[in-house]
């Protein structure tokens, strides 16, 4: 009461404290610098590794696509696969059955294709939540991959697309068998779709997705859409999804059925947990964490290598439960700030 | 423009077998002042729940401003200007008080519709919610994460959120429940200043507020309204003293 004072001041004050500290959070922070540093970093240290590194970064994206809806909106999914899967194919079908093999225009059509399912089927399925949403999206990714086996003589089924000869990107720089033009050309459309992902999440439709994660009883009470905000996010994920899943086709130059896997959606889904939710690096962590660790592991023990997996498993649920960066941001560090921060 | 602002008609709802909602008749005048009172258990909340859409009616009709809303859901009665606090306290933990706030201006005004826009660059939303705030002495508090303030200061988010919604007509769900009385003042204090265009319901078991705050009261006794009447009429009637009053240990007529 005595802070109603003063009031003139105070009150300017108060405004300028609020806006500093809202603008504050989607400020480019130096530390956010670090992940994009080492990617270039790697390209130049290990240029032997470039293929797999191309890889790790597919999976950065296809594990930033599910942070959006599942660190930031609270959708839970084991579905996840079939939109990198319709990504894939998108790519795979419009070279083996259309001859058309523009790279960037595939990555296009392929979201769209990916944001086309992700839309119908989130339409349907975004009534519901928790575990019965896990079992409808798990059956999602299921159902395409059946369609896809039972029109094999399309799809190519198990045995898949093999052989797709991708055009040269720009008609200029020709795919090499170090994997060097692939690498950067994966990291730039990674640069290019976080960009957008990191816009939304700061956007006041992120918010709103926020907002339904932390509590969406009094989002439905509030007067939110909130049926139809899942839905645009969801549809978005997808598209993301799908891209990632384009640039797996287009840089393995072949694509089987098994891109919708359950597998590939606990993986995701393992990788993002693993590297914290809700903060748009974690995917970033995870996935080349658990990358670099699978290929070690396998490399050890082809056999075995799962073990290793599950060990990190259960010392991340025991030790790190919001992730590795939900550690990094204990001791302080910037960018594993996700809007689960501590304190303003 | 009709002048009624919330209109309850033949509401019946029943959870199997049993009967939460009988053939509930009510009305709020524009700017009414209206206490809902009834033991435990009378189906009070439940009633909230009908009126906002939490919960569909069986049979009966909900009327907002005149117009029938009985069938829309709770989204879009909010977005028509009905809005609610509740018992149990439904907030944003995990963000600030002035992002609690925000929200509920975003949507209202459509922002939350904007997928570009960084939040915070938008001067209008952040003037209002912080106006809300200054009202509700919640100015010191903006940049707190919710779930750090004590539980009375998030009482105060929960109705800061309903207000920030423009409401036109809001249901209080016991705003001072679970508050030491050190505290509720605040609160009853922000109740009692509300808006007098609004039309207000206050659900409230501190039966001096409900005679210091009410216009109107309404007994709602197993689902049904028992009586209705000014609070001096409520109080001089014995029925509601047997079922409601005498259970509670009403202190007396503290309030006059």
């Amino acid at each position: 009461m005595a802070a109603s004072e003063g009031k003139n001041p105070a009150r300017i004050e108060a405004r300028e404290r609020g806006a500093a500290y809202l603008v504050r959070r989607h400020r480019f922070q130096w530390p956010e610098a670090v992940p994009w540093l080492l990617a270039i970093a790697a390209f130049f240290l290990l240029p032997d590794r470039m293929t797999f590194g191309g890889q790790v970064l597919i999976w950065v994206m296809f594990a930033l696509s599910l942070d959006l809806i599942l660190g930031y909106a609270g959708i839970v999914t084991l579905g996840h696969a079939a939109f990198f899967g319709i990504g894939a194919y998108t790519v795979g079908m419009l070279i083996a059955r259309l001859g058309w093999s523009e790279p960037i225009s595939s990555l296009f059509a392929a979201a769209v294709m990916a944001a086309l399912v992700g839309f119908i089927s989130g339409w349907f399925l975004l009534r519901y939540r928790g575990l019965t949403l896990l079992m409808l999206t798990l059956a999602t990714a299921i159902m395409l991959q059946e369609t896809g086996n039972l029109r094999s003589d399309i799809s190519g089924g198990y045995d898949g697309l093999p052989g797709l000869v991708i055009s040269p990107l720009f008609g200029k720089f020709d795919y090499d068998l170090y994997g060097h033009v692939n690498y950067l050309y994966v990291l730039g459309v990674l640069a290019v779709v976080f960009f957008f992902v990191r816009r939304i999440v700061y956007s006041p439709f992120g918010q709103a997705l926020t907002g339904i994660r932390e509590n969406v009883r009094r989002m439905h009470a509030i007067g939110s859409p909130v049926h139809r905000r899942l839905v645009t996010v969801y549809t978005i994920s997808a598209a993301i999804a799908g891209v990632a899943g384009a640039l797996f086709t287009q840089t393995n130059a072949y694509v089987t059925l098994t891109v919708f896997d359950f597998d590939n959606s606990a993986k995701v889904m393992v990788m993002l947990i693993l590297g914290g939710t809700g903060r748009l690096y974690g995917a970033f962590v995870g996935a080349v964490v658990y990358m670099v660790l699978e290929d070690y592991f396998s490399k050890l023990s082809p056999t075995f290598w799962q073990f290793g997996i599950g060990l990190l498993l259960v010392l991340a649920v025991l030790f790190a439960r919001r992730g590795l960066l939900g550690l990094l941001e204990q001791a302080g560090i910037g960018f594993a700030k996700g809007n689960k921060r501590k304190k303003p | 423009m009709s002048d009624i602002a919330l209109e309850v008609q033949n509401l019946n709802r029943a959870f199997g077998a049993l009967p939460v909602a009988r053939d509930i008749n009510l009305s709020l005048q524009r700017g009414a002042r209206r206490a809902l009172i009834g033991p435990n258990g009378a189906g009070k909340t439940t009633l909230v729940n009908l009126i906002t859409g939490v919960l569909k009616p069986s049979s009966g009709r909900v009327l907002l401003n005149g117009e029938d809303i009985t069938s829309t859901s709770q989204a879009e009665r909010a977005r028509r200007g009905l809005a609610r606090t509740f018992q149990i306290n439904q907030l944003f933990r995990g963000l600030s008080v002035l992002e609690n706030v925000g929200m509920a201006i975003s949507e209202r005004d459509g922002s939350s519709n904007n997928l570009w826009r960084a939040v915070g660059t938008n001067r209008v939303i952040l003037d209002e919610a912080l106006d809300h705030l200054e009202s509700l002495q919640l100015v010191d508090d903006a940049l707190k994460l919710v779930r750090e303030l004590p539980y009375g200061r998030q009482r105060l988010v929960e109705i800061a959120i309903a207000l920030a919604q423009k409401p036109r007509v809001l249901l209080l769900d016991e705003p001072a429940a679970g508050v030491p009385s050190s505290e509720s003042h605040l609160i009853l204090d922000v109740v009692a200043s509300l808006d007098p265009d609004i039309a207000v319901l206050i659900i409230e078991h501190d039966m001096d507020v409900v005679f210091r705050f009410a216009k109107t009261i309404t007994v709602l006794v197993q689902g049904a309204v028992f009586t209705q009447g000014t609070p001096e009429e409520i109080m001089a009637n014995a029925d509601v003293r047997a079922v409601y009053l005498g259970q509670e240990g009403h202190k007396g007529g503290r309030h006059s």
